[in-house]
């Protein structure tokens, strides 16, 4: 195996595009690190991207959204208090991953491009419209989160591309999301069904919306049917059962040992409305 | 010489730190794989990816090309004609001409680093041909089934029984009819529960030695190393006295350390790389696709009641598979099932059937907990459809000294009674419930164990004194049976260290199982106690020119007996033992027997509930448990022991499970998808100890490590049918289970 430390993206990129074997990217290892060791995957360069500079920064943007490097863990999203302030969702869903040790380590860019379906924290950065900076030979590309997974441990992006920022954009007024997920214990599990809400009130009506769900398809979904059935509505009963009802219709997920098609189905409509309810509140206090 | 339960005792009931506390923070401590030797080969094991597969053929010579390869071994390596128990060591150890589940090891390769050993094993080419598999244990018993093994059954299973039943038995009293007859109300139920793993931290470890001449030492994590020096020997064809093994500190072991699985590898390994030890440590995939659960059963239960509660008569039908080798605990599961009752009548049937899982190991209480869950349930049901409180049915029914237990034997010395009026009267039984949320009880037994016991304590030269035990640690045994000793001595509990030693330095001894290490280790202390002071006293009648017998020993010192044995101050035990060696030599005590004495332990659990209607989802709001330790030595470790019993058939009752695909490979073989219950799943669990001392034991001790994880099933079971009135008879009750449940109500 060999390990590279590049001190650019660009070159991150470059060295990518060379390699023939199994290549992994390394920024907090809590997915790459654990596969090693198990044996699942053995990779023939190891490129550790901890040595760019900037990759471990949040920093507020002109537009007044966030771009967060490809290092910075979940423990720094949540002591973050600007960043909470403006996507709660997001960081809430980051904050899910793993054990207090594991958030000292685990990342966002990481979560999203090892490419489970399940992971924490993509519904909520699909929720919030957020976006990625990705690097390649030829420069710079962006693309939506919800682009990124293409099934199960995989991703849309090309060889000798990689991820170099997160993208939130501004939150604006009276905006709120929230994520939840099911497990059956109530830490150190991963997602049956994940849900994020993020949603803009003018007053007490819902005028846009977005919903994800994580766990119920090969990829985290975003739902338009699910936020069209809110969005014009004050979340009244009529809304939410539309909204469970909405959810539900997206799932296609899979029995296996986390849980069965007909449970996910059903909680997932569940969490919608869980979640719904909790950006609206969310919204009504920013 | 047993003492009353109103003596206040000057150590014993006191709860000093553990003696084993500052290692374990501060990671001195020693487990299994922290062992190594100058020399040492690191070994990997090759195993099955199939649940039932003819073995065609197994390559090793890439492996064996590889640099830093010292040995590779197949069953070839082992030798042959075993019969019985040994036989079924050995094939369970490396796979003969079949992989019989998934995780069977088949071969085994020792290197000079860990990472060498792992890519030799993936360079091990085996060649299988895949047969046809079962799993549950249903399945397992239909005429038809993939047979495990021709003429695995013992002479207990009559002729025509399907071919995967290896063990049948029935047992039981009274014209169970003639009850059913008499009943106001007969109900019959069937109940299943999966197989569960005992989750300990430790992964098993071992490092081994092994000369061609036939000697050797091994150390390694176990509850009981006279086992696993006779298990290691019999499976390697080996003379026991020529194999030393030292038990390291223990990570758990819930049943699960008292048989061998990887050990006899790192010897054969050992001897075949020229005598360099070898050292084995497991990851967790392999400790879950290899090593003990416990058995998974299915079980049909009949109880006759009277209107009022009396019970008439009970059956039970029990079907239970270990895996693909005989031992599931069907015995005692139907022996425990009906424990807690009088029974005027009562049938047992079981069958012990083969699968193709992994060998089921003991864990905690084996069987009790399936058999609790059926006939609490059960009992539960009848309460409800009859309107009965079920406290007052349990107690109404309930077991006392002198009579006949379900199982046959008259009851000694039991506190079941004391058990019930104690949860009676728990506050946690007035705390208001609200909507979704339920509440639920259980009893259940175990009978706790005596067994092969030595013991030898030795005074030191300054009054001090080392207990050498050959019992491992993992429940507080060494501060229980230091505070016995030095309540004995009279000494300070600091001035008594206890030590668990290797097989060479005692007498055989029995593993710890079956909740005996503080009763009958702890009994053998006192008695070598006991004879120590013996001595002593001689040596101060010597001193003083008096008749032995007219010494007497207070407060750790010898002193006459009275007013006409002579006039002599007190001499204490350190003026005895600094003048030992001129009095006579070394002052020591042991003791070697199979204590005799065992005293029972009834508990009763009481859960409160919450269940989400939407999600399935149970939250465990309120737990307590109620059980009898006879007398508490150290009362924080009999706390820890209840409310670890709890935890562990909490994650049993609601979440764990062995999770098969269709290919018959184990799918949740990793802490992420079995799943153990987190601290943050649970209240704290309230704890109540009774005390009904056990007559057999001087200090009163009844062993208190098994019978927690027995109610845990039912009582969640009983309490989720009393928050949202739907009834699980099938574990575990995890969100989806409980989810279709209600929707099958509606």
């Amino acid at each position: 195996m060999h390990y590279h430390s590049p001190s650019t993206f660009e070159d991150a990129a470059r060295l990518a595009a060379s390699t023939t074997g199994v290549t992994r990217f390394l920024a907090g290892g809590t997915d790459v690190l654990v596969q090693m060791r198990a044996g699942m995957v053995l990779p023939d360069d190891l490129i550790d991207l901890k040595g760019i500079p900037g990759v471990a920064d949040i920093q507020q943007t002109e537009d007044g959204g966030w771009r967060i490097g490809v290092a910075v863990p979940g423990i720094q999203l949540g002591a973050h208090a600007a960043l909470v302030a403006d996507w709660p969702g997001v960081v809430e869903g980051m904050e899910l991953v793993g054990s207090t040790q594991v958030q000292g380590r685990a990342t966002l860019t990481g979560n999203l491009c090892n490419g489970s379906p399940a992971a924490d924290s993509v519904p909520g950065l699909v929720a919030a419209g957020a976006t990625v900076e990705i690097t390649g030979q030829d420069g710079t590309r962006t693309a939506s989160v919800e682009d990124i997974p293409a099934g199960p441990g995989k991703t849309t992006l090309a060889q000798g591309e990689l991820i170099s920022a997160i993208l939130l954009p501004p939150r604006g007024q009276n905006g709120g999301d929230a994520y939840l997920r099911f497990i059956p214990r109530t830490e150190m599990d991963i997602a049956v069904v994940g849900c994020a809400v993020s949603l803009t009130l003018d007053g007490d009506t819902v005028t846009a919306a977005r919903v994800a769900l994580g766990a119920v398809a090969p990829t985290v979904v975003l739902v338009p049917e699910a936020a069209e059935a809110i969005i014009g509505t004050t979340l009244d009963d009529a809304a939410l059962e539309a909204l469970a009802k909405a959810a539900s219709a997206a799932c296609n997920p899979i029995d296996d040992k986390r849980g069965t098609v007909a449970f996910r189905t059903d909680v997932a409509g569940v969490l919608a409305g869980r979640a719904a309810k909790i950006a609206y509140t969310r919204a009504k206090g920013a | 010489m047993a003492k009353d339960g109103l003596t206040e005792f000057r150590l014993v009931g006191t709860r000093p730190d553990r003696p084993d506390g500052l290692d374990k923070v501060t990671g001195r401590a020693r487990y299994g794989a922290d062992i190594s030797a100058p020399g040492m080969l690191w070994a990997a094991v090759v195993r099955s990816p199939h649940a039932h597969a003819r073995i065609v053929k197994i390559d090793t010579s890439k492996a064996e090309a590889l640099d830093g390869v010292k040995a590779v071994i197949t069953r070839a390596d082992f030798p042959e004609g075993l019969t019985g128990e040994a036989w079924n060591l050995q094939e369970n150890t490396m796979a003969g001409d079949r992989a019989l589940y998934d995780g069977h090891a088949v071969a085994a390769v020792a290197a000079t680093s860990a990472f060498v050993a792992q890519d030799a094993a993936r360079l091990i080419e085996v060649e299988y041909e895949v047969l046809p598999h079962v799993i549950d244990v249903d399945d397992a018993i239909k005429p038809d089934a993939p047979v495990i093994r021709e003429g695995a059954a013992d002479a207990t299973v009559p002729e025509g029984m399907p071919p995967n039943v290896v063990r049948y038995m029935e047992f039981g009293h009274g014209d169970v009819e003639a009850g059913f007859g008499a009943a106001d109300l007969v109900m019959e139920k069937t109940y299943k529960t999966e197989a569960t793993h005992q989750g300990y931290i430790e992964p098993h470890a071992c490092m081994g030695q092994m000369g061609e001449d036939g000697r050797g030492e091994m150390w390694v994590c176990t509850q009981g190393h006279w086992f696993i020096r006779k298990m290691c020997t019999d499976v390697l064809g080996l003379d026991p006295a020529q194999l030393r093994v030292t038990p390291s500190e223990i990570g758990g072991g819930f049943g699960g350390k008292t048989t061998i699985f990887m050990e006899p590898l790192s010897l054969a390994l050992s001897k075949k790389a020229g005598g360099r030890p070898v050292k084995v440590v497991m990851t967790r995939s392999e400790v879950l696709r290899a090593t003990g659960p416990t058995a998974s059963a299915s079980m049909d239960v009949k109880i006759g009641m009277t209107k009022d509660g009396q019970i008439t008569a009970g059956r039970a039908e029990f079907r239970m598979q270990g895996g693909a080798f005989p031992g599931a605990p069907v015995d005692f599961a139907l022996m425990c099932g009906f424990a807690a009752y009088k029974m005027p009548a009562v049938e047992h049937i079981g069958y012990d059937v083969l699968a193709n899982r992994p060998r089921a190991a003991a864990y905690r209480a084996p069987g009790s907990p399936m058999g609790a869950f059926a006939v609490e349930s059960l009992v539960d049901e009848m309460c409800r459809e009859l309107g009965l409180d079920p406290l007052e049915v349990r107690l109404k029914n309930a077991v006392h000294e002198g009579d006949k237990a379900s199982y046959g034997p008259k009851f000694g010395s039991i506190g079941l009674e004391e058990v019930l009026q104690a949860t009676k009267a728990h506050p946690n039984l007035l705390a208001e419930l609200g909507p979704n949320q339920g509440r639920g009880m259980a009893s259940g037994y175990w009978f706790n164990h005596s067994g092969d016991t030595s013991v030898s304590l030795a005074i030191s030269e300054d009054g001090t004194a080392q207990v050498s035990v050959g019992t491992p640690d993992i429940g507080g045994s060494r501060a229980s049976i230091a505070l016995m000793t030095a309540e004995t001595l009279g000494i300070d509990y600091e001035d008594v260290r206890v030590n668990v030693v290797e097989t060479g330095a005692l007498g055989v001894n029995e593993p710890t199982h079956g909740s005996r290490a503080t009763f009958a280790s702890g009994k053998a202390a006192v008695m070598a106690a006991e004879q120590a002071i013996g001595e002593m006293c001689r040596r101060a009648a010597a001193k003083w020119g008096i008749d032995p017998e007219a010494v007497e020993w207070v407060d750790g010192a010898a002193q006459p007996a009275g007013p006409n044995a002579g006039k002599f101050p007190p001499m204490t035990i350190a003026e005895i033992a600094a003048k030992m060696s001129s009095t006579g030599g070394p002052i020591a005590g042991h003791h070697e027997s199979v204590p005799e004495g065992v005293g029972a332990s009834f508990g009763t659990h009481v859960v409160d509930v919450e269940v989400d209607p939407e999600t399935g989802r149970t939250t465990i709001l309120r737990y307590l448990v109620v059980q009898d330790a006879g007398r508490a030595i150290h009362p924080a470790y009999v706390e820890g022991q209840y409310q670890g019993g709890a935890v562990q058939g909490i994650g049993w009752a609601l979440n764990e499970a062995y999770i098969y695909g269709e290919d018959g490979r184990l799918q949740n073989t990793v802490f992420l998808d079995y799943r153990i219950p987190v601290a943050s799943d649970l209240p704290m669990i309230d704890t109540v100890i009774v005390e009904v001392p056990n007559p057999g034991h001087p200090y009163g001790v009844r062993g208190v490590g098994e019978t927690g994880i027995t109610p845990p099933l039912p009582a969640i079971a009983n309490a989720i049918h009393d928050a949202v009135g739907v009834r699980l008879r099938s574990l575990p009750m995890s969100p989806p289970a409980v989810l279709a449940a209600l929707k099958a109500k509606e």
